[in-house]
């Protein structure tokens, strides 16, 4: 049952990447990016990893598509098909992915090819937030220091300095706010 | 369940991934495909956690954190492709090419 969940789900996601990398029109490919990280959301919920699926949705579907999409507006990203989207070098592309593919692929199903995951017991919040707590806390707090450099990095990146004397300011208040 | 399902699922997701870095010319498209890598990273983190069940969640919590540095990432590197829009009036990422090491060999390049 779970093996035929997780492969829907994977069905969908790949499905869903393809047209991501692939298609013509940037804002269906945000949109698709959607279908794709709802899909491996939703294996993470076949895994019984149901707190990563929900953060997952939470912060990838609510928060990091949607930034996404006021990047194209933004950016005046045409909504009409694109053919310059993808560049003349994407065969070789393609030839550097499906090699990357192969080789994994056989390392993968070398080390790992006849291992089963045994049928594991509901996940819950609770382990999550006392592994977390317990044994990971300096990752923890090292990570919420990352995310607040990474809120000030962003403001003073996108501050509208127009003037040239205007840089020289928002190097310093940056230095002020990583202190 | 196999093991070999997720994992054969997260190496194909990141084979996408590769090529759309590799292959796309709009830099808000190559974020796009480095969310794909990322992911298949996750479901690498989560498919392992659930093999071995070692009781600490390790894997889930890794991948929480993951999640967490694609969010910084994200925002960061939306930041810095507004900022080349704002300066170039285009995100093309084969065109920036500021950084680039010998002007003068721009006319062999292109």
């Amino acid at each position: 049952m779970t093996t035929a969940l997780f492969s829907i789900a994977g069905a969908v996601a790949v499905v869903a990447a393809v047209v991501v990398v692939t298609t013509r029109r940037i804002v269906h490919a945000a949109l698709w990016l959607v279908v794709a990280l709802g899909a491996v959301a939703g294996c993470f919920g076949a895994l019984h990893a149901e707190f990563v699926a929900l953060v997952q949705i939470l912060v990838y579907v609510g928060a990091i598509v949607v930034l996404v999409l006021f990047a194209l507006m933004l950016t005046k990203a045409p909504t009409n098909p694109l053919p310059a989207l993808t560049t003349r070098r994407s065969p070789f592309a393609a030839v550097v992915a499906g090699v990357l593919f192969l080789l994994l692929g056989t390392g993968v199903v070398i080390a790992f090819g006849n291992k089963k995951i045994k049928p594991v017991p509901a996940g819950a919040a609770a382990d999550v937030g006392t592994a977390v707590f317990r044994v990971w806390v300096l990752p923890f707090e090292v990570l919420s220091v990352l995310l607040l450099a990474a809120l000030i990095g962003a403001i003073v990146l996108s501050q509208r300095s127009g003037k040239l004397s205007e840089p020289d300011e928002t190097v310093s208040s940056s230095g002020k706010g990583d202190d | 369940m196999p093991l070999i399902l997720p994992l054969l699922l997260a190496v194909l997701l990141f084979c996408l991934g590769v090529y759309g870095v590799l292959a796309r010319r709009n830099a808000i498209t190559i974020l796009m495909s480095f969310e794909l890598m990322l992911n298949a990273v996750n479901l690498n983190l989560v498919a392992f956690d659930a093999w071995r069940l070692d009781g600490l969640a390790t894997g889930q919590t890794l991948a929480v954190f993951v999640i967490t540095l694609a969010a910084a990432e994200i925002g960061l590197g939306l930041a810095i492709v507004l900022l080349l829009f704002r300066g170039h009036g285009h995100v093309d990422a084969d065109t920036a090419r500021d950084l680039r090491e010998q002007p003068e060999l721009q006319e062999n390049e292109l």
